[in-house]
């Protein structure tokens, strides 16, 4: 190299200009790496045979003072651990505001500069992290075995919390996604429904749901190894989850299709399953009318964690491609004050658009009611000629500033729904998801709640199923069903808690109900015991039953079915007899079976006998159909997963 | 007495505290250095080192010493510090050392009269693929064979980087002269 080569000039720059490292940096840095380095250690005794010595060892060690071999005797590893559990209990209250609660290892003893401690905390758990997400170029890394160690670890120690979860692989998962616990999450839910007896109460009423929430938060609980609260699982939110390859409506049939079919129930010889499977149609993406998505953003400083706002922003970009040129897009914010942050844009402006969500930042509390009247401000102005306006409301689900009364929340998003402006909500993480907040505001809002964990669920709820979620091509779809006393004795509808309707409601167009929308299906199934079969849990009335009871023959039932057209104001009715005899299911009713009974075993199982989740898992296999995305299979991992957690 | 790197590295990973701990105190202004060619700011540098050695109690199971501990640690160095700068550009507060260049940008004329000015000026028009080779190829105790081999890239990479490294230099020099 010549002198005047740049390259050497550079070199000598570089030399000249670094800096000497900070003496008492590196002297903290030392000591916590020590520190850590003893607590791995014991963390890691259990896996690995630290006496497993090397012959070269005792002589090539002799330069080395002090050696010892604490860490290898059991008095020794006894009072490491002793010493990490009381760094445990000392720093325990920290681990709520940590931005990421990584475990044992990631805590400070009392001894240590408060300063580093949220630093040191954030940084080893982010490492954490990282490993089990983008394997670096390392020589052969056993799989996640930092993630385990410092789990396992956290259960020795008995620690109640902070311990590292990860997802495991599945078809449709992306890598791991370390979450915070939950902490002050809130279900909806009700009782299960109860048996009712078809000579007293012949007649059930219901609206469709095709939320997916459900679902998306226990596949959540049971990747972190645990099971999800029973009031959790809300049975036909997991049934609907999955795509069902029902078909489409025939011409001049409406805009969603009626599948009724009866087959034998897999938990019990002696009970039939009715169900009830309802596919909208899919117009040509270039039919649908324009869409006008203000996309309404929670920006507290919860958002900040890698599973909220980065996959949100993650989700955006995946979705922005598949709206058309002439469809358009908005943000606004709230955190502290609500604000607009990308005024109306067309979405052929994707550069415009992208520059904004990068701008999107996490700080401040949550003024979620300002912000939602911003954002509807802001649909209504865009959606001036009668267009579909909806607004898509993402958020960990902590509305704990500017809202006085969650019903006059609803009722605001419920008064915005009749003039046309619509409301989705999209949950991210977990530790303060108000799920009943969210669920309780799409149903105001004719919208769906979707609980996004992972990019692949992201792509699922805002890509695959774009048209569907953001444009509704039936209205207040109810439905209603009459058994005939003489066929059924008793009957049961799985799921729907919290969508039941009284039986007035079902024709009075005034009572909202759920949508469907473009493309969707949904699926509603009852357990029902014919009459004179050993499965009966009453006994039959001795008198006057014979005077209500119908004919000896007849159909099962009687399904009713009623919805509007988008935004119109009168509903139609639909009826269909269900005879009473049982075919085979086909796949796809065995699918939805498998995920019912499977529900009802996680709600604790009260009417599946002793049908188990092995069960549950084989009928799930044996019904795959095509699963192009992978999320039957994924399904039927999570079922072996909650059998290895069963008691 | 000299024990190898390596050997302390392997005790350390058997779980031998000593080991560790002088397998650290000698590689820590080492790394240091790296980390600051690497980011080119002292805050971030220490930073960074921090961050590299509260990690490598449980990263360190994995050094199975086939490959040099330098080698190794490096890797080890330059990948925190790409995850870094990812978790940096995506709290959009990568405003110190060689930075963003749209940072960059804004900030050069404020920096104009810094005494390092010649340094960053150069740095910041190296791509980051580049800088971090440099950061790597300057090290006084490591080749380009090594530094080829801590970028998991074929020793041509690292040469035709270097090259093109001497040709941005030059080429910079010269557009500065010319205004």
């Amino acid at each position: 190299m010549s002198s005047d080569d740049p390259l050497d000039h550079l070199s000598r720059a570089l030399r000249d200009a670094a800096p000497d490292p900070d003496p008492q940096r590196r002297a903290a840095t030392l000591a916590q790496a020590q520190e850590n380095f003893a607590r791995a250690q014991a963390a890691g005794a259990g896996m690995r045979p630290i006496s497993d010595r090397r012959p070269w060892r005792a002589a090539t060690m002799r330069g080395v003072k002090r050696m010892t071999s604490l860490l290898t005797t059991r008095g020794g590893l006894a009072a490491t651990t002793a010493l990490v559990a009381a760094g445990l209990v000392l720093t325990l209250p920290d681990l709520r505001t940590a931005v990421l609660p990584g475990g044992d290892a990631v805590m400070t003893t009392e001894t240590q500069e408060n300063a580093l401690r949220p630093k040191l905390e954030r940084s080893v758990a982010e490492e954490a992290v990282m490993d089990a997400e983008a394997p670096m170029a390392l020589p052969a890394p056993p799989p996640s075995a930092s993630l385990t160690r410092l789990a396992d670890h956290s259960d020795t120690a008995g620690a109640p919390s902070g311990s590292v979860q990860f997802f495991p692989p599945s078809p449709a998962e992306p890598p791991a996604v370390a979450m915070p616990e939950s902490d002050t999450e809130v279900f909806a839910n009700a009782d299960t429904n109860p048996l009712r007896i078809a000579a007293e109460a012949p007649i059930s009423t219901f609206s469709v749901d095709v939320d997916t929430a459900s679902y998306g938060v226990v596949r959540a609980s049971l990747a972190a190894g645990r099971l999800p609260p029973s009031e959790a699982v809300r049975v036909e939110e997991m049934v609907n989850y999955f795509p069902y390859a029902y078909a489409p409506p025939a011409p001049g049939e409406g805009p969603f299709a009626a599948h009724v079919a009866l087959a034998e129930t897999p938990w019990n010889p002696d009970t039939l399953l009715l169900r009830i499977a309802l596919q909208g149609e899919m117009p040509a993406v270039e039919d649908r009318p324009p869409l006008n998505l203000v996309f309404l953003i929670d920006t507290s400083g919860s958002m900040q964690d890698p599973a909220k706002l980065p996959l949100l922003k993650q989700a955006f970009r995946m979705m922005l491609p598949e709206l058309r040129p002439e469809d358009e897009v908005a943000i606004v914010t709230y955190a502290g004050s609500a604000g607009e942050v990308l005024s109306p844009t067309p979405a052929g402006d994707r550069r415009t658009i992208l520059a904004a969500l990068d701008r999107l930042e996490a700080g401040g509390s949550t003024a979620g009611q300002a912000g939602l009247i911003q954002a509807y401000a802001t649909a209504e102005a865009m959606a001036e000629n009668g267009e579909v306006g909806r607004v898509l409301l993402a958020t960990d689900g902590d509305f704990n500033v500017g809202l006085s009364d969650p019903g006059a929340l609803e009722d605001f998003i419920a008064d915005k729904r009749d003039s046309g402006v619509y409301l989705s909500v999209l949950g991210f993480g977990r530790g303060n998801l108000d799920d009943a907040t969210m669920q309780a505001l799409a149903q105001s809002g004719n919208g769906l709640a979707a609980y996004i964990d992972t990019a692949a669920e992201a792509r699922k709820v805002l890509v695959d199923q774009l048209t569907g979620a953001l444009f509704a091509i039936a209205e207040d779809v109810k439905v209603q069903v009459e058994f005939n006393p003489a066929q059924v004795a008793e009957y049961r509808l799985i799921g729907y808690e919290t969508r039941a309707l009284r039986r007035e409601d079902f024709n009075n167009d005034r009572v909202d109900a759920g949508e469907i929308g473009a493309g969707h299906s949904v699926t509603a199934l009852y357990e029902v015991v014919p009459v004179g079969s050993p499965a009966r849990l009453t006994e039959p009335l001795r008198f006057g039953a014979d005077d209500r009871a119908g004919p000896a023959e007849g159909p099962l039932a009687l399904v009713r079915l009623r919805h509007k057209a988008p935004r119109g104001a009168e509903s139609s009715l639909r009826e269909i007899e269900v005879a009473p005899d049982p075919a085979p299911a086909d796949a796809e009713f065995r699918f939805a079976a498998a995920i019912a009974g499977w529900g009802q075993i996680l709600r604790g199982g009260e009417y599946v006998g002793d049908w188990t989740v092995a069960d549950a898992a084989d009928l799930a296999r044996g019904a795959l159909g095509d699963d192009p995305f992978g999320y039957r299979r994924e399904a039927i991992t999570l079922m072996q997963l909650s059998e290895s957690l069963e008691r | 007495m000299s024990v190898s790197d390596e050997v302390l590295a392997q005790a350390a990973a058997e779980g031998d505290g000593d080991a560790f701990a002088a397998l650290l105190a000698r590689n820590y202004d080492r790394l240091f250095r790296l980390c600051w060619r690497l980011t080119g700011a002292q805050a971030e540098a220490e930073d960074l080192t921090q961050d590299i050695c509260l990690a490598l109690p449980v990263r360190l199971r994995r050094f199975d010493g086939r490959a040099r501990f330098s080698t190794w640690l490096y890797r080890v160095a330059v990948n925190a510090a790409h995850d870094r700068r990812r978790r940096a550009a995506a709290h959009a507060r990568a405003a110190e050392g060689w930075g963003e260049v749209e940072v960059a940008r804004a900030a050069a004329a404020v920096e104009a009269a810094a005494a390092q000015d010649w340094l960053t000026q150069a740095m910041r028009r190296l791509p980051e693929a580049l800088r971090d080779t440099l950061a790597l190829v300057l090290d006084d105790e490591m080749t380009q064979a090594e530094a080829a081999e801590v970028l998991g890239l074929s020793p041509g990479t690292v040469a035709w980087r270097m090259s093109e490294a001497r040709r941005l230099l030059r080429d910079g020099a010269e557009s500065e002269e010319s205004p």
